[in-house]
């Protein structure tokens, strides 16, 4: 055990470090889930990839730096460090890319993998339906073979960035027959196609974060299956192990929140008023856990280089980032006091920053990517060793 | 940047639980209690020809030269195991604080207790600032006692005990009484106190080690019995408000971990952030093994509540622990100090790393 950088990684470091205050853009740009927002994220992404810094762990071939896990993590310091706009294209770089370095044909890597990197294509996710949220496998929708094409039949929702991404990767059930997690095909669909409607939900601040995607008869290559058919439910579990573990949330993003947090701790008191003194403690606690969280992310980085997989600890790491999150963010709006309640533009909004989007967003984290019911269950079934039924 | 143990570290550690599986057994742990000293000299024996107590004395002085990396895992087994022996005191606390001694010039009185703590016919207590009380002083051949800023070596026969009884049977707490003097006195002044601060912050982190071992050993306990205890004719474990408690302690467990390791880290390499992170890490560690211990207790229902049912060794270490060299709460006051205000140096890991 040795925690420290080596003079490569330091090397590393100060090279994204130069790179990024270059290039980030001085003004923070709207939401993604807005038109203009979407695009103006897209030409950051393009900008990034450019400098050859969107996807710091994929080969050089795909898009990517072709640098280790460790280098990502501090690449990942530096661009919250420097307040880098947030990735419109994480449904594509941080879960589809790894399963299809995985899953992928040779073709398929090619095809997808530069333009996903550069967010030309910017990819939804496609696993609910109105009745398979947390039941996965109790998914309808259906992708019946015909010549060389699937014929894509039912219905999608809460696809995040739905509705505005270009693709959809998602499950579909390729023989009708089957029940439950077998015979499902995980299938890369272009939204684009004749036959699919994108109706885009609004989340509770209004803005367009995901979507209901219906299919009515869709034709779709058989090359855009990802790995065999019938065996889509292991392909998806890759995919979401990537979510729920390390590579969708990267620790800096909460070390980051955590040292916002500090100082708005000591900004409200240096003026004065009331500040509960509870808030001492719970700001105290929620920087540790930001620590905690990235050291476990550390020591599992560590165990990925050293060859080891991970496979239920996800669950464990879905649980921390995403309640950590939430008590984050409660914490700041306790300490903006009345001012918490302010949308962004108020004439009194004056530094009260992006908590409020940013607790609301923090809501959504016990939710998706599997609730955190499901990842409890995990927990006690597959680490615990506890019986199913 | 490297996080993982050592292969070496890995059988050190595999050694240890071997050996507390095979001796340190829940019955033997009872049969302690009921003695006079609550230590076994056996067991003593034995942890010292694994190396124990001498993990951290140089091999020059007869012991295995190793540091806190190695020590770290060789407290959570036993907290694990729940083993009553002066570990914490004698081998965490005891012996770096006469090597550090030994360093000042106090070399006569290191090199006349380093080898017999190796082979393990001499123990060590030692006192500090957070507590009335000092543990294992009646098994201990030498104190190293605080008086403000100094610090003194004691021999036993120069201190009078007084037995203050501890809910957990396997703590054996003392008032001592005694009286400093010049000859008493090992190191004075602000070396004295870099010395306590530093002995403390050894015991906090060996502390928060051992509060790993107990929250794990607690969660197994309370996973095995819910498996196996039958209820409206299936096992308990298989409802989902049974297993969700207990996977709520899983994850303040595996969260404290790494929090535990790197405080092992700063205190082997005398890391600036040194008592910023054992204070993280004994609020992390000592906070999860008592969240693992309610839960545990809840699920085992009223056959947990009992005497003869095991699980009260460890929920009662889990208690002992997180008021041992400073509570939790005096840990997470010292942290708002460092972290709000400043006071102390606290790193966010990676996130402003050398440069920044």
């Amino acid at each position: 055990m040795d925690l420290t950088y080596t003079p490569e990684q330091e090397n590393f470091r100060q090279e994204a470090r130069q790179w990024l205050e270059a290039n980030v853009p001085s003004e923070p740009l709207a939401s993604f889930d807005t038109p203009e927002g979407f695009e103006a994220h897209r030409q950051w992404e393009h900008k990034l990839n450019s400098g050859g810094w969107a996807m710091v762990p994929w080969p050089v071939e795909y898009g990517g730096r072709g640098a280790n896990l460790l280098e990502w993590l501090i690449f990942e310091e530096e661009y919250y460090r420097v307040g880098a706009p947030g990735r419109v294209n994480q449904n594509g770089i941080f879960l589809l890319g790894p399963t299809i370095m995985e899953y992928g044909s040779p073709e398929q890597k090619v095809r997808f993998l530069p333009k996903m990197a550069s967010s030309e294509e910017v990819w939804a996710q496609g696993w609910s339906e109105p009745n398979a949220g947390s039941d996965m496998a109790n998914i309808q929708a259906t992708a019946i073979a015909d010549g060389d094409a699937y014929v894509i039949n039912g219905q999608k929702t809460w696809a995040s960035r739905g509705a505005y991404a270009h693709w959809l990767f998602g499950m579909f059930r390729t023989d009708p027959e089957s029940s439950r997690h077998h015979g499902l095909t995980f299938i890369l669909v272009p939204l684009d196609t004749p036959g699919i409607t994108v109706r885009p939900i609004e989340k509770i601040n209004g803005k367009k974060a995901f979507a209901e995607v219906f299919f009515d008869n869709a034709r779709v290559p058989l090359d855009n299956r990802l790995g065999e058919e019938g065996q889509g439910w292991s392909v998806a579990m890759a995919t979401a192990g990537f979510e729920r573990g390390l590579m969708l949330r990267s620790p800096s993003r909460f070390q980051n929140t955590a040292r916002k947090l500090v100082e708005l701790y000591r900004k409200t008191l240096a003026a004065g008023g009331f500040v509960d003194p509870a808030l001492r403690d719970r700001v105290t606690r929620c920087w540790v856990e930001a620590e905690a969280y990235t050291l476990n992310t550390y020591q599992t980085v560590s165990r990925l280089m050293a060859g080891d997989k991970i496979g239920a600890e996800a669950s464990l790491n879905k649980i921390f980032w995403s309640e950590l999150d939430i008590r984050m963010h409660e914490a700041a709006l306790s300490l903006l006091g009345a001012r918490a309640e302010l949308r962004p533009g108020a004439p009194g909004a004056d530094g009260v920053d992006d908590w409020l989007d940013g607790f609301i967003f923090a809501l959504a984290g016990p939710i998706y990517a599997g609730t955190n019911e499901i990842q409890r269950n995990i927990i006690a079934e597959r680490i615990l060793g506890m019986p199913r039924k | 940047m490297e996080f993982n143990f050592s292969e070496d570290q890995q059988l050190l550690q595999q050694a240890v639980r071997d050996f507390l599986e095979g001796e340190c057994t829940p019955a033997a742990v009872r049969e302690l209690w009921e003695t006079e000293t609550g230590r076994s000299k056996t067991f003593w024996s034995q942890l010292a020809e694994i190396g124990v107590p001498g993990l951290l004395v140089p091999e020059d002085d007869g012991g295995l030269g190793m540091d806190e990396r190695d020590m770290v895992l060789v407290l959570e087994e036993a907290g694990r195991a729940a083993l009553a022996e002066p570990v914490i005191s004698t081998a965490a606390v005891g012996v770096p604080l006469l090597v550090e001694l030994g360093e000042l010039g106090q070399s006569g009185l290191t090199k006349k207790w380093l080898g017999p703590v190796a082979s393990g016919e001499a123990i060590l207590a030692v006192g500090h600032a957070q507590s009335p009380f000092v543990a294992d002083a009646h098994v201990a051949d030498l104190l190293l006692l605080p008086q403000d800023q100094d610090l003194h070596a004691v021999e036993r026969g120069d201190v009078t005990l007084t037995a203050q009884p501890s809910n957990d049977q396997s703590q054996r707490l003392f008032s001592v009484d005694w009286s400093p003097s010049e000859k008493t006195c090992v190191a004075q002044g602000t070396e004295g106190a870099a010395l306590q601060g530093a002995a403390f912050d050894r015991g906090v982190l060996a502390c928060a080690a051992e509060q790993l071992g107990v929250g794990q050993q607690l969660i197994d306990m309370a996973a095995l019995y819910t498996s196996q205890r039958q209820q409206f004719g299936v096992a308990i474990g298989t409802f989902q408000a049974v297993k969700h408690r207990l996977a709520n302690a899983k994850v303040q467990v595996e969260y404290a971990r790494a929090v535990v390791y790197r405080a092992a880290h700063s205190v082997a390499t005398g890391s600036p952030q040194r008592s910023t992170d054992v204070s993280m890490a004994k609020v992390m560690a000592g906070e999860a093994a008592l969240f693992a211990s309610k839960e545990a207790l809840q699920v085992h229902g009223a056959i947990g509540y009992t005497y003869e049912q095991d699980l009260h060794i460890w929920m009662k270490r889990a208690w002992s622990l997180d008021l041992a060299f400073g509570t939790s709460a005096w840990h997470r006051a010292r942290l708002a100090d460092a972290i709000i205000d400043g006071q102390a140096p606290a790193s966010a890991f990676g996130y402003c790393a050398p440069g920044s």
